[in-house]
């Protein structure tokens, strides 16, 4: 009884209680903004007359995010900083990235559109550190622009060190497509999820087309790419990394085919993420043969309870050590 | 459009001459007014979509071979043998033109549902490939999913269990190859045509070999009355390996035959290398000073370290075609488009046939380039780059330019050390050495083992290099090496000089004062036809 008066007694010893919250109030120390507010003109904006028609507010976040000044040359030559001196490191520490399939880009030319499956955050440093030269320092990252351009704060960041620019990933928008085209058009190359979002439970999504939509309009092959391992390390809400070692598989380009639609390729283009996971997991001509045959396991993953679908995550890395079970020595 | 090599007559506004010599460099000026220089064609363009071509290859083969799908069946048992470490010279970049092709047989075999594959580095009596080179040569991709199930494998021309004798030509040759490959379904074979000597019959009667047969054709019979071995319609070594061939083919053996070639861009358009593919009159005043500054670097630098500069290059080498089906007809255009890389009109013989000797041959491939090789690499390979003649004349001299140390890697070539201390040093006369001390190498335990279990080249295989130089021993007067070290050029039986001005007037004592002098300005490599 006397354990269950504990909660009460506290919170009457606490200095909040029994102060009006008035007081409280005139307690406060001004804050900036208020400070702002308290200046006068022209320290601060004039307030708008009555009668007039105020001007629509100009967003400045989101997709309507400029970037161009992360594209030229000083805000470059900070990201080939930063990605060769901390985030090549921090990767090799955190992920040790295995890279695979590197040859089949030999006989690329150009700008190209790379598209990975998405796990976690970490898959967007993890490939701007494994992407091969030329194209590691001449690319531009699809981002969303919900997340990673809602503040200007994140937008800046975005845009500096990935090398973000904004993509409607809740509505279907022009502007997006328009601005990564005229990037392709001009020599960048572009990394794109086109799963739209990172992996709710270790199973991919469906891919989305902009990656195919992209690459038939510029006539750029796609690489597709397959992420493993970064769940572990990040995993959708998650904020401490843990340290576990990657895989990243390169596929052979490939480009749409005569007559084929952007839903088509990017169903193409899924199983052929899907195929370099096969590969990844097993060995390359085993996968094949599952290929042809058309037994690839896919992204997503089966059509299960959640559970049972968390629990086939689990199954599907034979490479995940389990800890084994220790019996007490009983002489 | 690359210029076609030609023949530069030397007269006194020529530069000196670039001179291979092992991990390094001579200038040379020749005589004016008697002396010309060999330049090869430049690089050939290559294959705008090398995947594509392949592709195209497998699914329209040459002569009467069906595409290779059409061969493929589940429940059949193939096997995909690849030509090893020596080709192409030097090792090419990733991905390997291996790599390429292997992958897409393999796609094409995974689509017909074909489970029992194995792959087979065709290295006949050569040492074993190391992990790392298979990797380089059949792609990590491949050799994950092989080789930890030992279905990738170096072929062993020693293991009595795994050959099968498939019977002897009408000139009494016995054949006899891998028993896996003989009993395949089907064999597909993977080549790389660097010279016009490589692919064909060859690729199997040779490259899956046992010593039993190999020593058919591999002797100094063979070898002098190949004239050239470069040149299959006048060579007996490839007579002797197309008789194999149809022994072979007699027995059921079905071999599905995917040649490739590749240009001679050794060493690149860009980079520090770039300027040994140039001719002299357009080194650039960066070329010129990177030159300088490579050969100043690289006299003062140990041989351990040069060398180690020189084996990690890799060529930039490109495919030029690909072709597949039946064997012969595939080898037709294959020396048709190696001839169109190579080919040099040459009109008429020199009397010294001068040659700088780069620090690479096909058997000292991350390895040591012993004198034995040396000699094999000169007057074996270097010598019969020819079509039609020699382009020297017989009785005339050969002055070669290598280092020629005293110096053999004890785990790729033990046989090579014994053969120079206890046979060379007794006769260098190929019929004599053939006749008294072939045998005891060939059968020697001691050497088989480290064949089959280590990454020795077989006991025989010295004595093959001596063989493949018995045809210029033969034609020759006298043989020179310039810059060599003294006591084992005198081992090999040629003479020593220190410069290639004294090398000259050594030669005249053979071929008098006023002899015209030819210079093979090779690599990259090119073929005198010399009419």
């Amino acid at each position: 009884m006397a354990r269950a008066s504990r909660p009460t007694k506290l919170t009457r010893k606490l200095p909040v209680n029994g102060v009006p919250l008035q007081a409280l109030a005139s307690m406060a120390k001004p804050s900036a903004a208020a400070l702002v507010r308290r200046a006068p003109f022209p320290l601060r904006p004039a307030s708008i007359p009555q009668g007039v028609e105020p001007l629509p507010p100009v967003k400045r976040t989101g997709a309507d995010y400029d970037t161009a000044w992360a594209r030229r040359y000083p805000a470059r030559a900070a990201r080939v900083l930063l990605v060769e001196g901390i985030v090549r490191p921090a990767m090799d520490v955190l992920a040790a990235p295995e890279v695979r399939g590197l040859d089949r880009l030999g006989d690329l030319e150009g700008p190209v559109i790379f598209a990975a499956n998405h796990h976690s955050h970490v898959d967007t440093p993890l490939l701007l550190s494994v992407v091969p030269e030329p194209w590691q320092h001449h690319i531009v990252i699809g981002a969303a622009a919900d997340y990673f351009f809602g503040t200007r704060v994140t937008a800046t960041l975005s845009a500096l060190v990935i090398g973000a620019i904004p993509i409607e990933r809740t509505r279907v928008s022009r502007s997006s497509a328009d601005e990564a085209a005229e990037l392709i058009d001009d020599g960048w190359s572009f990394l794109i999820f086109p799963e739209g979002g990172r992996s709710p439970d270790g199973w991919g999504q469906p891919f989305r087309g902009g990656a195919a939509y992209l690459s038939a309009r510029c006539s750029v092959p796609v690489v597709p790419i397959h992420v493993a391992g970064t769940d572990r390390i990040l995993p959708k809400g998650k904020s401490v990394p843990k340290p576990t070692k990657t895989t990243v598989t390169f596929g052979a380009p490939l480009r749409p085919t005569d007559g084929e639609d952007s839903r088509r390729f990017a169903v193409r283009l899924e199983a052929a993420v899907a195929a370099l996971a096969d590969e990844s997991r097993d060995d390359w001509y085993t996968a094949r043969k599952r290929a042809h045959a058309g037994t690839t396991p896919p992204l997503q993953g089966p059509e299960l309870g959640a559970w049972r679908r968390a629990w086939a995550v689990d199954d599907r890395s034979p490479k995940r050590r389990r800890q084994r079970r220790r019996w007490p020595d009983l002489g | 459009m690359p210029r076609p090599g030609f023949v530069l007559e030397v007269d006194r506004s020529t530069p000196p001459i670039l001179f291979h010599h092992g991990e390094g460099f001579r200038l040379e000026k020749l005589p004016a007014g008697r002396s010309r220089v060999l330049y090869p064609a430049e690089p050939l363009p290559a294959l705008r979509d090398p995947e594509g071509a392949i592709r195209h290859a497998l699914a329209n083969p040459m002569g009467d071979s069906e595409p290779l799908s059409a061969l493929l069946f589940p429940g059949m048992k193939l096997t995909i043998a690849f030509d090893d470490i020596s080709l192409p010279l030097p090792p090419m970049r990733r991905p390997d033109i291996r790599q390429r092709v292997i992958e897409q047989v393999l796609d094409l075999a995974a689509a017909a549902g074909v489970d029992d594959v194995m792959l087979i580095a065709a290295l006949a009596l050569h040492r074993r490939m190391t992990e790392a080179e298979l990797r380089h040569a059949v792609g990590d991709r491949v050799y994950e999913a092989f080789a930890p199930h030992g279905l990738l494998v170096n072929h062993d021309a020693e293991d009595p269990d795994n050959l099968a004798f498939l019977g002897t030509t009408d000139q009494g040759e016995e054949v006899e190859i891998n028993k896996r490959a003989a009993e395949s379904d089907l064999i597909v074979y993977v080549n790389i045509n660097l010279v016009s000597m490589d692919g064909g019959w060859k690729s199997t009667a040779t490259g899956l070999a046992s010593y039993r047969s190999l020593r058919h054709h591999h002797n100094v019979r063979t070898m002098r009355h190949s004239r050239s071995f470069m040149d299959r319609h006048s060579s007996e070594l490839h007579h002797a390996n197309w008789r194999m061939g149809k022994v072979l083919r007699d027995a059921g053996v079905k071999v599905f035959q995917i040649e490739t070639t590749m240009n001679n861009d050794v060493f690149g358009a860009e980079g520090p290398m770039s300027v040994l593919q140039k001719r002299e009159w357009e080194w650039s005043a960066k070329d010129r000073a990177t030159f300088l500054a490579m050969k100043t670097g690289l006299d003062r630098l140990p041989m351990r370290a040069r060398r180690r500069i020189f084996q990690s290059w890799l060529a930039p080498h490109q495919m030029t075609s690909v072709q597949a089906g039946e064997v012969e007809a595939v080898h037709e255009l294959t020396t048709a488009n190696v001839y169109a890389q190579h080919l040099v009109p040459v009109e008429g013989q020199t009397d010294i046939l001068t040659m700088g000797l780069p620090y690479i041959c096909p058997y000292n491939v991350n390895s040591i380039m012993n004198p034995i090789l040396v000699m094999c690499l000169g007057l074996g390979y270097f010598f019969n780059l020819y079509k039609g003649r020699p382009p020297v004349r017989e009785g005339g001299v050969l002055i070669l330019s290598h280092p020629t140390t005293w110096e053999f890697h004890p785990v790729h070539h033990p046989s090579y050390i014994d053969f120079f201390e206890q046979v060379l040093s007794e006769t260098t006369d190929p019929e004599v050495i053939e006749r008294d001390f072939e045998r005891s190498f060939a059968e020697d335990e001691w050497y088989r083992h480290l064949y089959r279990t280590s990454y020795a080249y077989h006991g025989v295989h010295p004595f093959y290099m001596w063989y493949w130089g018995s045809h210029a021993l033969a034609h020759l007067g006298r043989v020179i090496i310039v810059g060599g070290d003294v006591r084992a050029v005198r081992r090999l039986g040629f003479q020593p000089a220190s410069t290639l001005q004294d090398a000259l007037e050594m030669a005249s004592d053979v071929v008098g004062r006023d002899a015209t002098i030819t210079h093979v300005h090779n690599p990259p490599i090119l073929m005198a036809d010399v009419s």
